[in-house]
């Protein structure tokens, strides 16, 4: 035990005290942060440049009032609309908007003339359509003679209540829940799963590397004669995954971190705060980024944390050992033949992939079969499970999946422990399947 | 009393088999040769003594108990082919092999300063070991071997790389520890530095055991009664011409006799016939030529 314990702290030290673990533990996030934000700027672009509009009004409708955007301006134009396309250029404006004479109250068609030296973009296309349709819809609603609460009556907005309803004997035992929460489920899932596959590729490579590394310069000879061959895989996978568990802590600090950065600098309502508001009469809009937030925070605060941290980090454990045995055991197979070593790999990186691809699915529809079965088998349940738990799957899938993954780590180890002791020993040998199934079942 | 003593000891692979029914007993306290050719099985025997894998067959007693856990610390081991982590600074990879073998992090830092100091390299204690040269990793890897002071090292060709003042270091090392009572298993094909060094040797090919015991006797037994004699003046004609002489340069000759007593009457006459004589010699084998000879033998044998 003493000798497993200074593997594990040399193994864990040398993976944790270097540049390259600083970089990829506090730059990755750092950089989907970045990326994201530059994404989010590109997507939301719109041009700062200010436009005056001069406005020749033929219908007479608008009365001389339209309110200005805050990148458009506009001002009513008192000429006829030949005079005005030849003149609003000289006269500083940047564009011209025509609306033409206004005959049939009835038609639910109209359109408007707009003028530019350049070509007419989606957001003053949107703008100018939005403005001036609510303006013709009141003059229409006057001219016809409505009644205007009648028609905002008429207004229909429906919303969906989600209720999950079990019947038990004669007990219903039924659970409401917001859309939002749904939404929030599928994200911290896909997040899970995400950060599963992240941490599982770039450890399990890491272990594999550091074993050739090992095969390779001969220091494994020497390790031998003084610890069991297991005890040297054992420590090596134990201190990779104490070393995930390091970056899942960062990681989540540096999320803390930002989430309080943030709230410091936005003024987030507390959701009781706008519940009062509502009380209040006032009114709420849905789409302000702030109000979103709230929500957000709430039903964040609202999720079973007691519940889903403890076993993502059962899966994680898991997942983890599952795999970097794995490695393990390809890495002494191969050696320093690294093109030799892709067609070994190849079957470990395929279930993984595979499981993340399941995952998306999971996500989205998370008590579909697939979902189901792949969150139980232990090489798929430690990226699939994470993104269901969210969503509160039942408890015998739960207990079935844990239960397999752990006898899922007992045999993986047990099998890569087979491998292993004999491929680290084992030069100048084309090693295939075959081989190493045979490496299997060699006697010590 | 033996350090070591192999059994019957048989190792198997799948296709062939690398250890067969070999047998021999190391004295406490003696320098041993394990001789043999390439592939011979020396590697496969030395993994089984040191615990990395087991023998099918046989038992090796270790001080007179069978092999068990506890036997690797006792034993420092230096494979042909060795390595250390290269992004480890000297000191503390030292220390962690001590460790390893059970010392204390006190006793561990002790011990490695005392042979670096030895070595007269304690500024290495901070290099990292990827900046050391081959000749300055193989003093580190020859300290680690015996820094937890095992009862029996094992060195599989320790001078392979070594310049001759570095040799002459570790050589020297080498016999002070034995003379301090260590067991040493010395596997090399430098035949000079066995005959220098050994004072038993067991020669394996193919598997099997072709010849052990004391290297003074082995020689002995393999001696073909040549001597030498130097002439004190410019030899006769007469003495070229007898069977068995062989003239090596104007003075000397050798010569094969029947035993040593005709080698002394063939002196006496030559002596009495007015022809003195300035050295007379023995002419025993060397360990490299019986090395050849036997491993030749034993391969038209097994063929």
């Amino acid at each position: 035990m003493d000798k497993l314990w200074l593997i594990i702290q040399r193994e864990y030290k040398t993976r944790v005290f270097n540049k390259k673990f600083f970089l990829i533990t506090i730059l990755t996030p750092l950089l989907i942060a970045a990326l994201s934000t530059v994404l989010a700027f590109i997507i939301s672009y719109q041009s700062d440049d200010k436009m005056k509009i001069a406005i020749v009004d033929e219908s007479n409708i608008f009365q001389k009032t339209i309110k200005d955007t805050k990148k458009m301006y506009f001002t009513f134009y008192s000429k006829s609309a030949k005079d005005a396309r030849q003149t609003y250029l000289k006269d500083g404006f940047d564009a011209l908007v025509i609306v033409p004479p206004f005959s049939d109250p009835n038609s639910t068609s109209h359109s408007i003339q707009y003028v530019s030296k350049k070509q007419i973009n989606i957001n003053i296309e949107n703008t100018i359509e939005r403005t001036f349709s609510k303006r013709i819809e009141d003059y229409k609603i006057k001219s016809l003679g409505l009644d205007e609460n009648l028609i905002k009556n008429l207004e229909v907005d429906i919303s969906i209540n989600p209720e999950i309803s079990v019947t038990d004997g004669n007990n219903i035992a039924s659970t409401n829940y917001s859309n939002l929460r749904t939404a929030v489920a599928s994200g911290i899932g896909g997040i899970m799963g995400f950060l599963m596959y992240l941490i599982l590729f770039i450890n399990g490579s890491n272990v594999m590397r550091s074993v050739m590394e090992e095969k390779t310069n001969r220091i494994v000879e020497v390790m031998i004669s003084s610890v069991k061959p297991m005890q040297l895989m054992l420590g090596k996978i134990i201190a990779v995954t104490a070393v995930g568990i390091t970056q899942i802590i960062i990681w989540i600090a540096i999320f803390l971190l930002a989430t309080t950065v943030f709230q410091l600098f936005v003024d987030i309502p507390q959701p009781t705060d706008l519940e009062e508001l509502k009380k209040a009469g006032s009114s709420i809009d849905p789409d302000d980024i702030r109000v979103m937030m709230s929500q957000l925070m709430h039903e964040l605060t609202q999720i079973e944390w007691w519940y889903l941290l403890p076993m993502f980090i059962l899966y994680f454990l898991g997942g983890l050992i599952i795999y970097s045995s794995l490695f393990a055991a390809v890495g002494s197979a191969v050696g320093d033949d690294i093109q030799e070593g892709q067609s070994l790999v190849l079957p470990i990186t395929i279930p993984i992939i595979l499981a993340f691809y399941i995952m998306t699915v999971a996500v989205r529809d998370p008590d579909s079969p697939l979902a189901l079965w792949s969150s139980i088998f232990p090489l798929f349940s430690p990226i699939v499970m994470p993104a269901r738990l969210a969503f509160s799957p039942p408890i015998w899938q739960v207990l079935l999946s844990v239960f397999l993954l752990i006898l899922g780590v007992w045999f993986f180890v047990w099998l890569s422990g087979r491998i292993y002791r004999v491929g680290i020993l084992m030069y100048g040998k084309k090693a295939s399947f075959k081989e190493l199934g045979k490496w299997i079942f060699y006697k010590e | 009393m033996n350090i070591l003593s192999v059994q019957n000891v048989v190792k198997q692979y799948a296709n062939h088999t690398a250890v067969d029914h070999i047998s021999f007993d190391i004295p406490s306290g003696t320098i041993f040769g394990l001789l043999g050719p390439n592939g011979a099985g020396k590697t496969s025997l030395i993994r089984i003594i040191t615990c990395i894998t087991k023998a099918d067959v046989g038992q090796i007693l270790f001080n007179g108990t069978p092999l068990n856990i506890n036997t690797p610390s006792e034993i420092g081991y230096m494979p042909e082919e060795r390595g250390l982590y290269k992004k480890m600074k000297v000191g503390e990879h030292l220390i962690y092999l001590a460790r390893l073998k059970g010392l204390s992090v006190t006793e561990a830092k002790a011990k490695v300063g005392n042979w670096l100091e030895k070595f007269d390299i304690t500024s290495w204690w901070n290099k990292k070991i990827e900046e050391l040269s081959k000749g300055m990793s193989q003093k580190i890897q020859f300290i680690a071997t015996v820094v937890h002071e095992p009862k029996l090292v094992i060195l599989d060709e320790p001078f392979s790389g070594l310049d001759p003042i570095n040799s002459l270091l570790i050589q020297d090392e080498i016999i002070k520890m034995q003379q301090n009572g260590t067991s040493i298993i010395f596997s090399t094909h430098r035949m000079e530095q066995v005959e220098e060094m050994c004072h038993n040797i067991v020669l394996i090919n193919k598997g099997k055991n072709i010849l052990s015991g004391e290297v003074n006797k082995i020689r002995q037994d393999f001696k073909q009664n040549a001597f030498r004699v130097d002439f004190a003046k410019e030899i006769p004609e007469s003495i070229l011409q007898e069977n068995g002489v062989i003239k090596k340069n104007n003075n000397s000759i050798q010569i094969t006799q029947n035993d040593l007593v005709t080698m002394n009457r063939w002196l006496a006459e030559k002596i009495q016939n007015g022809n003195p004589i300035t050295g007379f010699k023995e002419i025993l084998p060397t360990i490299g030529e019986i090395f050849i000879k036997q491993v030749e033998e034993n391969n038209i044998i097994t063929e």
